[in-house]
C-alpha cells in the first residue's frame, strides 16, 4: 500500500500547512484554545460537572455564586455550572449537526446548478432567493413550530434555515472551478457527471466551504439559543443555553447571574468560532500565501 | 491503407451563441484521416483548431456534420455508447498545469481512466498498469505517489499522455500537447509521441499553431483559418508548394535559422475579422493580395487540384506569387 501511505503524508502535510497557518494569528489559536476547552468540556460533562443537571436542590434556590456553587444555582437550585457544562453538549451538537445537514442539503443542490448550469441552475438558485428572502431567523421559527419543540426538530429547522448559504456558496465555487481544463480532461476519458462534481470538483472548493461552515457553526448556535430563548428548541430540564437564558429572564433583576453566565457561555463559544473561521479563512486563501 | 478512413469529418460545424450573435468555430469542415496516420492541423489563434478538435470526439457537441470513426458515425452515438467509445478517442490537453487535478497524485491520475472504465477487478492489477505506463511514457516509478505540483511541466504533460493511452486507444487528438512547454522538453515530448506512435500504431490529430513543430510530426497537414479549413495537403506539399494565399503568408513567416536568408516575406494587412456571423465569400478574402470581386461573394469550396492536395480558393492554380493569370 505505498500509495495510500505517501497520499496520507502528503494530506497530513497540506493539513499541517495550513495549522501552520493559522498559528500565525493569535487570535485564532486563541479561537482554537477556547474551542477545545468547551469541547473538552462538553466530551467529559459527566466527570467534571460537579452535580447532575437536573439535580435539584430547593434549599439551595437562587443562590449566589459561591465556594459550593461557582456560578450560583437556578430557581429549582440546580448549579448553574453544571447546566453550562452540560450545555455546552447540546450546544455544539446543535450547531455542528445543523451546520452539517445545511452543507450537505445546500452543498449538493449548489453543486448540481452551478454544475448543469441552465433551467436546472435557474430552478434551484431561484427557490434559494425565495428561503435566502425569508430572514433566517424568521424561517427558522417558522420551521421550528410546524415541526414542533425538540432538539432534532431544533437542529433541522436551523440547517434547513442555513441551506441558501452554503447552496450559494457551493455553486460560485463550482462556476469557478467547472470551466477548468481537468474537468474536461476527467470527461475525456469517460467519467461521469457524479464522478466529476464529487472526485474533482468538490475537493477543489473545500477552502471558502470550511470558512463558511466554521462561521456558521456560531450562526447556528445562535439561532438555537434563540429559538430555545422563545420556546421552540429544546425542552427542560434539557439544559441548552439559550433555554437557560430563557429561564432566568424573569428573575434576570434580581439573580441577574442566572442569565449572565449562560450569556457569556454563548459569547465565549461564537466569538472562538469567529476567530477560527477568520483565521481559517486567511490560512486558506491561496493569494495571502507567503 | 484498406480504403476506408479511420476517421472521417463530414461537414462539421460548431457554432458558439454569444449576445452578438453566433459565432462560426468551426464552419462546416470536412477530411480524412487514415489509420497510422498524423493530420497536423494548423492555424492562428482562435481559428477553431482546438475547437475542431473537441467536437471530432464529441467533447463539445456540434452544431451539425458527421464523425464517422471506423464506419460508424459517432455524432449519432447515445450518452452511453459514446462512454464506450471514449475508450477508443482520446485526447492530449495542451497545458500540462490545469488539466491535471491539483488533488490527485500522479497514480490517481493515470488510474482515472481505468477506474472509470472498470478495467480492472484488483488494486494489484491495476497499479501494475499503472507503473507499465508510467515506464511507457517515461515517468520514474518513484514519482508514483507524488502530486503534480512537484512536478515540471515536460513530466506533468507525460502524464496527460498515460492517461490518454490508459485505455488503448486507437485515435489521439493532440491540442497543442507542446506548446506550453520549453523548446527542449518540447523536443522530448515530441520523440516520445513518434515512438508512441511507431510502437503501437496510433491515429494522431496534431493541433499547432507552430508550423516547424507540425511539419517534424505529420504525414499531412490542414490548415484553418476563421473555422474554415483552407489548404489540405501532404506535408512536404504544403512547404513546397502552398497555394492558397494565406497558406504562403503563414509558411513567410516562418523564422529561418540563417542570418543572411534572403526571401519574400508576405506581410497581411489588417486583422483577423470576427469570426461571429461572417458574410458571404471567402474568409480571407478582406486580407488577400488576390481578392477579386468574385471572392467577397462567392465561398471557394475546399476542391482538389492536385491528387492529395486540396484548397479553397478560386484562384488557387491561376496564383503564381503575387500575380493572378487570367
Amino acid at each position: 500500500m505505498q500509495t495510500a501511505t505517501t497520499a496520507t503524508k502528503k494530506r497530513r502535510n497540506g493539513v499541517g500547512e495550513v495549522l501552520h497557518r493559522i498559528g500565525k494569528s493569535p487570535m485564532a489559536v486563541a479561537g482554537l484554545v477556547i474551542l477545545a476547552v468547551i469541547f473538552f468540556l462538553a466530551v467529559f460533562a459527566d466527570v467534571i460537572a460537579p452535580v447532575h443537571y437536573a439535580k435539584q436542590n430547593l434549599m439551595h434556590a437562587f443562590e449566589p455564586p459561591s465556594a459550593q456553587f461557582w456560578l450560583g444555582t437556578d430557581e429549582f437550585g440546580r448549579d448553574i455550572l453544571s447546566r453550562i457544562i452540560y450545555g455546552a453538549r447540546i450546544s455544539l451538537m446543535v450547531g455542528f449537526i445543523s451546520v452539517g445537514i445545511a452543507m450537505c442539503v445546500g452543498g449538493v443542490l449548489g453543486a448540481v446548478a452551478g454544475y448543469y448550469g441552465g433551467r436546472t441552475d435557474n430552478l434551484i438558485m431561484r427557490a434559494m432567493d425565495i428561503l435566502l428572502s425569508i430572514p433566517s431567523i424568521l424561517l427558522a421559527i417558522a420551521i421550528a413550530a410546524s415541526l414542533g419543540p425538540g432538539l432534532f426538530n431544533l437542529m433541522i429547522a436551523v440547517g434547513i434555515a442555513a441551506i441558501p448559504q452554503y447552496a450559494r456558496i457551493v455553486r460560485g465555487s463550482v462556476l469557478s472551478i467547472r470551466g477548468q481544463e481537468f474537468v474536461e480532461a476527467a470527461r475525456a476519458v469517460g467519467s461521469s457527471d457524479a464522478r466529476i462534481i464529487f472526485k474533482h470538483i468538490l475537493p477543489n472548493c473545500m477552502a471558502p466551504i470550511i470558512v463558511q461552515g466554521t462561521l456558521g457553526v456560531a450562526t447556528a448556535i445562535l439561532v438555537a439559543a434563540g429559538l430555545s430563548f422563545i420556546g421552540l428548541g429544546t425542552q427542560p430540564p434539557i439544559p441548552e443555553w439559550g433555554a437557560m437564558l430563557s429561564g432566568g429572564r424573569s428573575y434576570i433583576r434580581d439573580y441577574p447571574y442566572m442569565t449572565l453566565f449562560p450569556g457569556i457561555a454563548i459569547m465565549l463559544t461564537i466569538l472562538a468560532l469567529n476567530f477560527v473561521g477568520d483565521g481559517l479563512r486567511d490560512a486558506l486563501d491561496p493569494k495571502l500565501k507567503r | 491503407m484498406n480504403g476506408r478512413p479511420l476517421v472521417d469529418v463530414r461537414h462539421l460545424k460548431k457554432y458558439f451563441k454569444t449576445p452578438k450573435g453566433m459565432l462560426h468555430a468551426v464552419d462546416d469542415v470536412s477530411f480524412s484521416i487514415d489509420r497510422g496516420e498524423t493530420l497536423g492541423l494548423v492555424g492562428e489563434s482562435g481559428c477553431g483548431k482546438s475547437t475542431l478538435g473537441r467536437a471530432m470526439i464529441r467533447l463539445l457537441d456540434a452544431s451539425g456534420g458527421e464523425v464517422w470513426f471506423d464506419g460508424e458515425d459517432i455524432m449519432k452515438y447515445s450518452d452511453a455508447a459514446m462512454k464506450a467509445m471514449r475508450k477508443r478517442v482520446q485526447i492530449v490537453f495542451q497545458d500540462p498545469y490545469s488539466c491535471l487535478n491539483p488533488r490527485l497524485s500522479v497514480a490517481e491520475l493515470i488510474a482515472e481512466p481505468l477506474i472509470v472504465n472498470k478495467i480492472f477487478r484488483t488494486r494489484p492489477e491495476m497499479n501494475a498498469r499503472i507503473k507499465e505506463l508510467m515506464d511507457t511514457v517515461g515517468l520514474a516509478e518513484r514519482l508514483f505517489g507524488v502530486y503534480p505540483h512537484e512536478l515540471d511541466g515536460g513530466r506533468r504533460q507525460r502524464i496527460g499522455i498515460a492517461r490518454s493511452l490508459a485505455l488503448k486507444p486507437e485515435f489521439i487528438v493532440l491540442d497543442e500537447p507542446v506548446s506550453a512547454l520549453d523548446v527542449c522538453i518540447q523536443a522530448q515530448i515530441l520523440n516520445l509521441l513518434n515512438n508512441l506512435k511507431k510502437e503501437f500504431g496510433y491515429t494522431y490529430v496534431f493541433i499547432s499553431h507552430n508550423l516547424s513543430v507540425v511539419k517534424h510530426v505529420s504525414d499531412r497537414i490542414a490548415v484553418m483559418y476563421l473555422g474554415k479549413m483552407v489548404e489540405l495537403a501532404g506535408s512536404r506539399t504544403i512547404f513546397q508548394d502552398p497555394l492558397h494565399p494565406y497558406t504562403q503568408a503563414l509558411l513567410s513567416a516562418i523564422p529561418l535559422p540563417k542570418v543572411d536568408a534572403v526571401r519574400d516575406r508576405i506581410i497581411l494587412e489588417g486583422d483577423v475579422p470576427s469570426p461571429i456571423e461572417p458574410p458571404e465569400g471567402c474568409r480571407f478574402a478582406g486580407r488577400c493580395r488576390h481578392r477579386q470581386e468574385r471572392c467577397r461573394t462567392q465561398t471557394p469550396e475546399l476542391r482538389e487540384i492536385d491528387p492529395g492536395h486540396a484548397v479553397a480558393c478560386h484562384f488557387a492554380r491561376n496564383l503564381v506569387q503575387g500575380e493572378v493569370k487570367k
